[in-house]
């Protein structure tokens, strides 16, 4: 740190200090936490479908036999060609999808040209929240790091039903926060005109989830 | 019961019809009323407008002019809002104890005339009778300050042969804002002139409201406009009566 | 202070301006009350709004209270992350400090994800000045940036403009600073959003600098949480290599689960959806994903001196969600930019004289620019007082101003302060008003003298009665206890 922002430090820091001197500092055991922390539903995976198909998603529900069936159609939807699946996907769905496209993995890391030139990405998610119909990538294994899930214009997510849980309060607990994420609530839109919805602007253009029946 | 009426500086001054329907009611309706002649304004004019330290004589004025009573009933969501509100910092800004104190002590004791009929009194039915097309303003000090909700819809659906017309937008501010409408008078004007229009969009021959201001400001650009409608205090229709017509 | 909003008109000078402005009012009456009912639609479907938005409310009070901690605790997580953390006093430090780090990178551009901080600062043009492009790649900062306009809102800065007009921007503007916009666009939404989608392409995947705002900064783990709908925050937060981020010190949240408050009433309360398209949240560097050069710059500028003020600190719990603005009935009739500020509507009314004092006539007159109609309270998703924050600037503006004009308001309100201070004064008034009212006969008075014109320029006023109701019950009811 340099002698100029070693006084900025200081002087802000001394500011606030001014500031707060005299006053009450109260502690974070007072904060009233009296809002829901669960809004169970029936059906936490059917809860989030609606959702889901409310930011006009394509959504798709099928068990652990037909998921990879699935995929193809929603690739097929999206009039894929080239596909890019990342590293720890499992292989009982990026096996077929390897029969049907051209697929690329992103190891060593797909130059951002290469990326440029796929038309979708399979994942899965670490968790989905069926509230607000909200899949949350922590960038792990299955899910690619930030930019596979960002350049090309289709992203087809699959969801298994395990990881669908009932409210955000619920979501955050499930994360490490320490990780980068991305927080998907159905595909890139603007409201900047007129404030009228339209879908796809920089990111992924079409979002197609599948949720699968793990249980 | 025995009440006191704070008739508002306004209400006094200017508007003394909505008053006199103020008193008619509570009378009617068996209270003995009176009239503490100590009483000037309730310093909201001074306060809204930053003058914390000129509103000190009114505020003392009001305590000490209704200090003792039980009720004290005033026909202005407005100024019941400031009482409420603004009394207890007007006080503390003028580093007066005992001022504080007396304003804790009587600011509880005081009621928009809607709160004090259907709270108070208990009554919706105050036996009125106004056989008019009306639409109703709710002020905006009434609605988000005290919070009064339908009560003034429930004392008005109540008076026999009255047709309530729905106002649309109705929640939306009239752009009255008491020195707001001199300091903006563009911005006050514009905000009045979509409220005429939605207030002519009803049909209604009468506007209702339950602040005398409110309604000097719809009123006056209604006047202009010689529109031919009636602007109203909600203690006026609440005091018509069959026998008066 | 930073120089952005001087010059400006008074608020009132501007309002009469703008709200003759027909174009404008239409296009701002149509989007507020668009976005105003969506926000009532998704806020009704949670029956526990007000829980939340009391946790809301108390979480940032609390942070407030203890701010230097939290902002210490924020620092050494970044740090501990991979990030640097840089603090500035003021805009022009704030500026000079991101200057200095895109200069270290060598590079003569940047692309900037939308926010509030850098525009209050002025850092476009810092940075223009110091030769280095900084493109917006929001869609409506991209309007406004194309056209050398304003931002008027907080969330939809552009939403002054119609979709006709965005078309002509785009004609005329796209080709200086880049990819064109096409020969045949029309004024369809969805081809002016795909326009901007390939005019920033280019820009988004040559870029090795970005700069960007954060809506929360977790002093728990350092993380940055920045929300949006369009997918430009993504591409600047993860395609170049440096990210500079300026954050607001106020923005500090203490924990990572209170973002299970503020991510259920941001959204809800901005765009008036369940959940904003994308949300990222980055601690620090991530070897092979993202950034790998990152750094913090904690922004000053006014905040610690607002902290200061017992009442007035209530707005550094804002979280820019703009409900406020969309309720507002002033500013759906002016617009933003009567406010002369980048902040405008209520929150800013409140947040713009304390940032930058009242000593301009512009920044004084903010705090009338409401009816106190209270609207904003209602939908302030961290309870903010506002009506009572104005009140408060108001007493405030009255003690600090002491102009000719300001102290012959305050003679004339001392003096209309010492008649109610008094019945017998406050009766003598009454008979020369309703004196004066005879003159006028029943009808509504059309005209009177300055200041009162201003009143009976477009309305009627009412004529003073001949008898005050005092009056009337001292003639009817002194003597008389039953009588009518």
């Amino acid at each position: 740190m340099n002698r100029a922002s070693r006084d900025g430090r200081r002087a802000v820091l001394d500011s606030v200090r001014a500031a707060l001197a005299g006053g009450e500092r109260t502690s974070a055991e007072s904060i009233p936490r009296e809002y829901r922390r669960q809004r169970p539903v029936e059906s936490p995976a059917e809860l989030f479908r609606e959702r889901v198909a409310d930011y006009r998603a394509e959504v798709r529900a099928a068990d652990s036999a037909g998921a990879p069936e699935a995929v193809l159609r929603a690739l097929e939807h999206a009039a894929a060609g080239r596909v890019v699946l990342p590293e720890g996907l499992p292989a009982t769905w990026a096996e077929p999808l390897a029969e049907r496209y051209e697929t690329f993995d992103d190891r060593p890391p797909l130059p951002t040209a290469t990326l440029e030139g796929v038309d979708a990405v399979v994942t899965t998610c670490t968790v989905a929240i069926a509230s607000t119909g909200t899949i949350v990538l922590d960038h792990g294994p299955g899910q690619g790091r930030r930019a596979l899930t960002l350049l090309p214009d289709t992203h087809v997510c699959l969801v298994p039903a395990s990881r669908i849980v009932d409210d955000v309060p619920a979501a955050l607990a499930a994360l490490d926060p320490g990780r980068p994420m991305t927080f998907v609530s159905g595909p890139s839109a603007t409201s900047d005109i007129e404030l009228e919805r339209v879908e796809g602007v920089h990111g992924p253009r079409d979002l197609h989830v599948v949720v699968v029946d793990d249980a | 019961m025995r009440v006191a009426l704070f008739a508002t500086c306004l209400g006094d001054t200017l508007f003394p019809d909505a008053v006199r329907a103020t008193l008619r009611v509570l009378e009617r309706l068996g209270c003995e009323v009176d009239f503490p002649a100590g009483q000037t304004c309730c310093g909201q004019m001074h306060t809204n407008t930053g003058y914390h330290e000129q509103a000190v004589p009114a505020v003392r004025a009001f305590v000490s002019a209704f200090d003792g009573y039980d009720h004290v009933v005033v026909p202005s969501g407005s100024c019941v809002g400031s009482i409420r509100h603004q009394h207890g910092i007007v006080a503390e800004h003028g580093g007066d104890r005992k001022l504080a104190e007396a304003v804790g002590r009587v600011s509880p004791h005081v009621y928009e005339l809607s709160e004090f009929l259907v709270d108070v009194l208990g009554v919706t039915d105050v036996g009125a009778y106004f056989p008019h097309r009306v639409t109703y303003h709710p002020t905006c000090h009434s609605l988000r300050m005290l919070r009064v909700g339908d009560k003034p819809r429930r004392l008005l659906r109540a008076v026999r042969g009255i047709r309530l017309i729905e106002l649309p937008e109705a929640e939306q501010c009239c752009g009255f804002g008491g020195t707001f409408a001199l300091k903006n008078p563009d911005v006050s004007v514009a905000m009045g002139a979509d409220k005429t229009r939605h207030v002519r969009e009803t049909g209604a021959e009468v506007l209702c409201a339950g602040d005398s201001s409110c309604l000097m400001h719809i009123g006056g650009l209604l006047n202009r406009q010689r529109e031919g409608i009636r602007p109203m205090h909600l203690a006026e229709i609440l005091a018509s009566a069959e026998e008066e017509r | 202070m930073s120089g952005v909003d001087l010059g400006m008109p008074s608020f009132p000078d501007a309002a009469r301006q703008a709200v003759r402005d027909a174009q404008l009012r239409h296009n701002l009456g149509n989007a507020t009350n668009t976005i105003r009912n969506k926000r009532a639609a998704v806020v009704g479907e949670l029956d526990d709004w007000e829980q939340l938005r009391a946790s809301g409310a108390a979480i940032k009070a609390h942070t407030l209270s203890n701010l230097d901690s939290y902002l210490e605790q924020f620092e050494s997580a970044v740090t501990a992350a991979g990030g640097t953390v840089h603090w500035a006093r003021d805009a022009a430090e704030a500026n000079r400090i991101v200057t200095e780090l895109v200069r270290e990178t060598g590079e003569t551009e940047a692309v900037k994800v939308k926010s509030m901080a850098t525009q209050e600062i002025g850092l476009n043009e810092a940075l223009a000045s110091a030769g280095i492009s900084a493109w917006e790649t929001d869609l409506a900062e991209l309007i406004v940036q194309l056209d050398e306009d304003r931002p008027s809102h907080i969330l939809v800065p552009a939403i002054h403009r119609n979709r006709s007009e965005i078309r002509e921007i785009f004609r005329r503007e796209m080709a200086g600073s880049g990819t064109p916009a096409p020969a045949d666009l029309t004024d369809d939404p969805v081809q002016l959003a795909e326009a901007a989608r390939h005019h920033l392409r280019d820009k988004f995947l040559r870029a090795r600098v970005a700069i960007s705002g954060a809506n929360f900064a977790v002093a728990e783990t350092g993380g940055l949480v920045v929300v949006e709908s369009e997918g430009n925050g993504r591409m600047c937060l993860t395609m170049p290599e440096h990210l500079i981020s300026v954050v607001g010190i106020e923005k500090v949240v203490p924990s990572w689960r209170d973002l299970e408050v503020f991510l259920q009433l941001l959204p809800r309360s901005s765009t008036g959806e369940r959940m904003n398209p994308y949300t990222s949240v980055l601690s620090g560097v991530t070897a092979g994903d993202g950034p790998s050069d990152f750094h913090v710059v904690l922004l000053d500028n006014g905040r610690s001196e607002a902290l200061a003020d017992e009442i007035g600190s209530q707005a550094l719990r804002c979280i820019r969600c703009s409900a406020c603005l969309n309720v507002c009935p002033v500013y759906e009739r002016t617009g933003g930019h009567a406010y002369g500020s980048v902040y405008p509507g209520p929150i800013g009314a409140v947040l713009t004289p304390q940032l930058y004092g009242v000593e301009s006539e512009d920044t004084a007159s903010l705090p009338y620019a409401s009816t106190l109609c209270g609207a904003c309270y209602d939908v302030c998703p961290v309870a903010i007082e506002i009506p009572e924050l104005l009140v408060h600037l108001r007493n405030r503006t009255v003690r600090e101003r002491k102009g000719w004009f300001d102290r012959l308001t305050r003679t004339a309100m001392r003096a209309m302060g010492w008649v109610f201070g008094d019945s017998g004064r406050l009766a003598r008034a009454q008979r020369v008003a309703s004196l004066g009212g005879r003159l006028f006969g029943r009808r509504g008075i059309g005209r009177l003298p300055w200041p009162l014109s201003r009143w009976t320029d477009a309305r009627d006023a009412p004529t003073p009665p001949a008898e005050s109701f005092r009056q009337w019950w001292e003639r009817t009811r002194t003597n008389d206890e039953d009588g009518r």
